[in-house]
């Protein structure tokens, strides 16, 4: 175990509400064995009771066990079985002893690692340490978070808890803290995310002042009345819960899952299932029967999840919530969106649907099952569902861009097309959509545009863009074209496109690299909020500054001399007093 | 200024493939004239000439590899036929892998591999002089450091 030597600053209290996030180490909440352990548990009874069964039945219904304790009973005979030999023998005492014994080690094994469980929040860190004999330790710096998600299972809703888990950008690079009370979990993730958002002169800092705790006797007595509270008010209260900008009725949610390609799949199963059963052929019902279950059960959970969907802006990013036994609620900070999807299968065009994916950072590995959860910010919308999602997962856009994005990009081309496309002697490369395979490159994106038959807008936000490259074949290059790619992290979007005119798409390519230079270096999403502190809200500014430390000497720009001492963007320049070191520059 | 890698990585892959080329040619031989596996012939001469059609375009393709360092990014291209052209910003770095086998060790080359966010990147440079990969990679990090940005 090592503690790093000049130990992490406090968090400012100005910008924690929990007394869980001060900077000091904390537990997790005591009932966390139990639920980690608790399908441990229940395997264990399980086993117990499987194989009691003769004998519970012989104790609950004596008329219907086969005369189990009618004869003497020896060790041997009965099959060795332990509970028949301890009636036999008396030994009574010492079995209950063993259990005893048994239950004291586990309970102390679980206590011990409980103990052992210690997280804590700093200025620049989330920490976890972990583990008796192994020790981890795991540390989160705050500027690289890529979202902070509250995953509440069934079981653990019923006790009032939440599994918080703060996204890094890496493969299983997330932290965990599981469990904590549910108003607690709220409480951390409201200000994880306020320290992430480089927000460092409070907002509201008279206020949050007053309600911190100043000793640790006093937050323990605040948590417990909270949790007390929690109980009374129950774990579901919403802790000022945003609108919901999207509502899926469930008639959509439903339909949309039946016009899908999967149930086409399952429809020829079914036709081949009959024919074969008529035709005599009866081992193709044994062959398909348990995929048609397997396609049933992902159906109903895959609705199941939706049914709870939401998507709402907070002052923190995008908050989106789904799940119906379990619920999963995630926090999206701003500029944490690599690309974003818009799509429409053709079995959806009738009614209208689309739906919206993201490439972000889950922290997971790529074939892990639960990336789809975290990258689908819209299951099924109409158009006007799209544009409220676009305009929360891209703040950046102008209206007009988005207008030009559902226009263009999702129903083009029309009329007087921004999109540059693929030229008609390319026509046999894309058949069907030549007219519609384009690109666009405004001042902050990149549109590509694609398919007739499913079709499909990719977006790509030049700050995220990692490279660009163009790829030409011997046929492309016959035919003068060039396919580009954008690279951007691994997710559901893959941002290609195929058949543009050459000597266009050397121009795109220069223009791409000098755009997404220019968008990365002025981009500051990573402290979302620090821009804000610098610019604006002067008044609270001035409240909160001296008890920082000093930008009291600032030169006030010589034009406006009295009346306004608080100009802010240039009085607070480069650093603020108690900014982070260097967030930016620590290699990920 | 486009910069091309060492000529030296046409002869480690001359060398390397040789062998290869070799073994398919002894195992061919062995199997075919001493074992009677007249089958053999057809894997074994495809394999061949697969070969030997790697080998004759080795220079051409060594010759195609390329990078040039801009202003704010590398701009890496590749490949005869089938070409890429990839601009990577110096910002966009997360590390840079040197590696460098027996072979290569022998000749003093190494190939070096720029890693961004984006697996799709790949933009591996290979044949480069030891010395000139070091400094490369120097000099990488050292305009990836005053650019750097968010991921």
């Amino acid at each position: 175990m090592t503690v790093p030597a000049p130990p992490p600053a406090a968090p400012p209290p100005q910008l924690v509400r929990s007394p869980l996030s001060d900077g000091e180490w904390h537990r997790l909440h005591p009932l966390t064995p139990l639920l980690r352990g608790g399908l441990f548990l229940l395997i264990v009874i399980g086993i117990v009771v499987s194989n009691l069964r003769d004998r519970l039945l012989y104790i609950f219904l004596p008329w219907l066990a086969p005369g189990v304790g009618d004869e003497v009973v020896e060790w041997e005979e009965m099959d060795r079985d332990p509970v028949d030999f301890v009636i036999a023998n008396n030994l009574y005492v010492l079995a209950a002893l063993a259990v005893l014994a048994v239950l004291i080690i586990l309970v102390a094994v679980f206590y011990t690692s409980w103990r052992f469980h210690t997280f804590r929040i700093t200025e620049d860190d989330v920490e976890v340490r972990s583990g008796v004999l192994f020790r981890t330790q795991r540390r989160a710096p705050l500027d690289r978070v890529q979202g902070v998600n509250l995953t509440r299972p069934m079981i653990a809703r019923l006790l009032g808890m939440a599994k918080l888990e703060v996204v890094g950008a890496g493969m299983s690079a997330n932290v965990k803290l599981e469990y904590l009370s549910t108003a607690n979990a709220e409480a951390v993730r409201a200000d994880i995310l306020r320290l992430a958002s480089g927000r460092r002169l409070a907002d509201a800092a008279a206020p949050a002042g007053a309600q911190r705790a100043a000793s640790r006797t006093a937050a323990i007595g605040m948590t417990v009345s909270r949790e007390l509270t929690g109980i009374i008010e129950g774990p579901e209260a919403p802790v000022a819960e945003p609108e919901s900008v999207v509502h899926i009725p469930l008639g959509r949610l439903v339909a949309s899952h039946i016009l899908s390609m999967s149930t086409v799949g399952l429809f020829f199963a079914i036709v081949a299932i009959v024919i074969g059963v008529t035709q005599g052929v009866t081992w193709m019902l044994f062959g398909f029967v348990p995929a048609i279950i397997g396609f049933g059960a992902y159906w109903v959970r895959s609705i199941f999840k939706s049914l709870r969907y939401s998507i709402a802006p907070t002052p923190d990013g995008v908050r989106i919530t789904y799940g119906l036994t379990t619920t999963i609620t995630e926090i999206l900070p701003p500029g944490r969106v690599h690309a974003v999807e818009v799509t429409q299968p053709i079995l959806w065009r009738p009614a209208g649907w689309w739906t919206v994916r993201i490439n972000r950072l889950t922290g997971r590995s790529a074939s892990d099952g639960s990336n789809d959860d975290f990258t689908t910010v819209l299951p099924v919308g109409t158009v006007a569902d799209v544009e409220r999602v676009l305009r929360l997962v891209q703040p950046a856009m102008t209206e007009t861009e988005r207008a030009l994005v559902v226009h263009q990009g999702m129903f083009g081309p029309t009329g007087d097309d921004a999109f540059t496309n693929t030229p008609r002697r390319a026509w046999w490369i894309r058949p069907l959509s030549y007219r519609r395979n384009g690109f666009l490159l405004t001042d902050d994106e990149l549109l590509m545009r694609r398919g007739v038959v499913w079709r499909r807008i990719v977006i790509l936000p030049l700050a995220r863009l990692q490279s660009f490259g163009l790829y030409q074949g011997p046929l492309d290059r016959l035919t003068g074209v060039t396919n580009g790619r954008a690279h951007v992290v691994q997710g559901p979007v893959t941002p290609f496109l195929a058949a543009i005119d050459r000597d266009v798409a050397l121009r795109l390519f220069d223009d791409v690299a000098r755009a997404s230079v220019r968008a990365a270096q002025s981009d500051r999403t990573h402290r979302w909020a620090q821009d804000e502190v610098e610019a604006g809200t002067p008044a609270t500014a001035e409240v909160s500054a001296p008890s920082t430390s000093a930008p009291a000497a600032a030169p006030v720009a010589p034009g406006t001399p009295a009346e306004s001492p608080v100009v802010a963007p240039e009085i607070l320049p480069t650093a603020p007093p108690d900014a982070p070191t260097d967030p930016t520059e620590n290699p990920a | 200024m486009w910069h091309q890698i060492s000529p030296k990585y046409v002869t480690v892959q001359l060398i390397s493939h040789g062998s290869i080329l070799a073994i398919v040619v002894a195992a061919t031989l062995v199997l075919t004239l001493v074992l009677d596996l007249q089958w053999v012939w057809f894997v074994g001469g495809a394999l061949a000439v697969i070969q030997i059609w790697t080998l004759a375009i080795l220079p051409r393709q060594a010759r195609a590899i390329g990078y040039r360092l801009r202003e704010d990014d590398l701009v890496f291209r590749r490949g005869i036929l089938w070409q890429r052209f990839v601009a990577v910003p110096y910002g966009r770095m997360q590390l840079i892998d040197i590696t460098h086998g027996p072979l290569d060790r022998g000749f003093g080359i190494a190939q070096l591999k720029f890693v961004t966010a984006a697996a799709a990147t790949g933009v591996v440079i290979p044949g480069l002089a030891q010395s000139t990969a070091d400094t490369l990679r120097d000099h990488l990090i050292e305009v990836a450091e005053s650019r750097r940005t968010g991921l």
